[in-house]
């Protein structure tokens, strides 16, 4: 098979593919950037790009490497204050939200603020940043991130930015938004869902070349695997142009 | 409401305004605007014990933790994001348990601000909840007891009584000073913020004392042209210090981006530590002989003209990034 693109590539390009136009996005720093960039150029124009420092629809030049850089607020409609995107996303503005994580388990909790026991960590992680609001005011988000037996986990060492919590309703009980929460899952196997009944993460396509067996190796718990797996459509070369495009030094599509 | 003359050197504003053991707070966000010539000032004139509080600084408090100033954070996050994430000296300490911290949501962290800005004892909000950040608490009650400036609780959960809804009730934060780094200040004090203010608006309304170092010092005359274009009015500030440049390497709108190379040499530092890191403290910190010096050690004006921002963009589109 011929496999001309990165996997970083094919995994922007299909995060791109879940957003849809004159919807608005929270991107985070990085690969979520190159995904709301790369949509924004191609079938999603009128796609409004936020950003949690308070840039608000940006027509972004070049990926920018922070948040809240100046290239973040480029020809935008605002540029303003954190809490002014934040309480907007908590009004219920904010369509979708990008997520990366350090660990997830079956419900779509994330971790990025220790390994360990929290108390006396082996490994610090950034913290939540805007990650929690994110993944609790957001109305769908798309989380993206590597995948193995050390990052799908059946518990998390702390719970950061909460998914479907325990199951069915528990956001809901636990005061976040009716109807919020993780919609899909990237990672460089495939691509999740989230079963209705369960609310735990279910396989909805490989990426190319990948089996089953993989998918299900690299993870420490079991993934609902259905009867009918798709496969991931990899980036045509218009797409990967325009990522060099906004990635020219590769910082990211690089790696 | 004093107009007396508030401009000060930063040397005298950080004797005045710094003492071991103050709440401080800085403006900023990750890479962007931070007091840094101020913060460089405090680990030069030994400062510690600090108690910080922040949504999402970077090398600003990282390069305090290196130097064993800090006792404790109540942020987000501490990181330079793509260029280095964690903050590798906030990574130690934490593993290392030489620091308290305290854990809240970006959002979460800035309403405790607001709160204090507001003069309320609390702000509730929907986000954090369901985390473990609600479940989980950085340092012991008896820490909290024993400082009376600390919140007595991380947060409380409660019913809205008019609606019902779960909300978390955030405590405020009013810090003893919060030091800002601004485009231009008027003379009388004003400060007027190019680009984004993050959410320096609050940061500055909520702390007690506010100290602003300024890429330029304007008279009264052109700070009142457009009123609406100024974020803190002057009898919110207590001083103000004229510091080209103050910001570096974090990048400051309109005026110069961040400097990558520089973030290189800090981040190889701080992800060593120890002797490397102090090497560079004393390279760029304790042997710098004034803020001047500092930056002809960081290249010069050759570097800084290489940063100057393009008035077209606010930032400098021809700044190599890696």
């Amino acid at each position: 098979m011929n496999r001309d693109y990165t996997p970083i590539e094919l995994l922007a390009y299909v995060a791109a593919g879940l957003l849809e136009d004159n919807k608005s996005v929270f991107v985070g720093t990085g690969l979520p950037m190159i995904a709301g960039m790369l949509a924004q150029r191609t079938h999603a124009p009128g796609l409004l790009i936020i950003f949690e420092a308070g840039g608000i629809g940006p027509q972004v030049p070049v990926l920018p490497i922070s948040v809240g850089d100046s290239r973040t607020f480029y020809r935008a409609v605002s540029a303003s204050s954190m809490h002014d995107v934040m309480s907007a996303s908590q009004s219920g503005y904010v369509d979708y939200g990008f997520l990366g994580a350090a660990q997830i388990d079956p419900y779509g909790n994330l971790n990025t603020t220790v390994i360990g026991d929290w108390s006396a960590p082996r490994a610090r992680l950034p913290g939540s940043g805007g990650a929690n609001d994110v993944g609790s005011l957001c109305w769908r988000t798309i989380i993206v991130m590597r995948q193995d037996r050390r990052r799908f986990v059946p518990k998390l060492d702390f719970i950061t930015t909460p998914g479907y919590l325990d199951g069915p309703g528990a956001r809901e009980r636990a005061g976040l938004p009716a109807g919020s929460g993780p919609y899909r899952l990237i990672t460089q196997l495939g691509m999740y869902g989230f079963d209705e009944q369960s609310r735990q993460m279910k396989l909805l396509a490989t990426h190319p070349g990948v089996t089953v067996e993989e998918i299900r190796d690299n993870s420490s718990f079991e993934l609902i695997v259905p009867e009918d797996v798709g496969t991931t459509e990899p980036p045509p070369p218009e797409a990967r142009r325009i990522m060099r495009e906004i990635d020219p030094t590769g910082m990211v599509i690089g790696k | 409401m004093s107009k007396t003359n508030k401009i000060i050197s930063l040397q005298e504003a950080v004797q005045e305004f710094i003492h071991d053991g103050i709440h401080i707070t800085f403006g900023g966000f990750t890479m962007q605007r931070h007091p840094m010539a101020f913060i460089r000032e405090m680990v030069r004139q030994e400062k510690c014990k600090l108690i910080i509080y922040g949504h999402s600084p970077g090398i600003d408090v990282d390069m305090l933790i290196g130097a064993g100033a800090v006792k404790r954070v109540e942020v987000a996050y501490i990181g330079d994001e793509l260029f280095v994430s964690p903050s590798p000296n906030f990574r130690r300490a934490v593993e290392e348990g030489s620091i308290q911290w305290e854990d809240y949501s970006n959002f979460g962290a800035t309403l405790r601000l607001v709160a204090g800005a507001l003069g309320l004892p609390f702000i509730p909000a929907r986000t954090m909840l369901g985390s473990d950040m609600i479940t989980q608490s950085g340092f012991e009650p008896e820490d909290r007891r024993a400082d009376p400036k600390a919140a007595p609780q991380k947060h409380v959960l409660m019913e809205c009584p008019f609606t019902g809804d779960k909300v978390i009730l955030l405590p405020a934060v009013n810090p003893d000073v919060a030091v800002i780094h601004a485009q231009m200040v008027g003379r009388d004090g004003t400060v007027r913020i190019l680009g984004q203010s993050y959410a320096d608006d609050f940061v500055a309304r909520a702390a007690r004392r506010v100290v602003v170092t300024a890429e330029e010092i304007v008279s009264e005359e052109f700070i009142r042209q457009c009123p609406e274009q100024n974020c803190i009015p002057f009898f919110r500030v207590d001083a103000i210090v004229h510091v080209p440049y103050g910001a570096h390497p974090t990048a400051c709108h309109g005026c110069y981006d961040y400097d990558p190379q520089h973030y290189a040499v800090y981040a190889e530092a701080s992800r060593a530590g120890g002797d490397a890191f102090r090497e560079y403290l004393g390279t760029y910190v304790h042997g710098a002989s004034d803020h001047w010096d500092y930056l002809d050690r960081i290249g010069g004006t050759k570097q800084l003209s290489y940063l100057k921002a393009d008035p077209a963009f606010g930032y400098n589109p021809g700044v190599r990034r890696r």
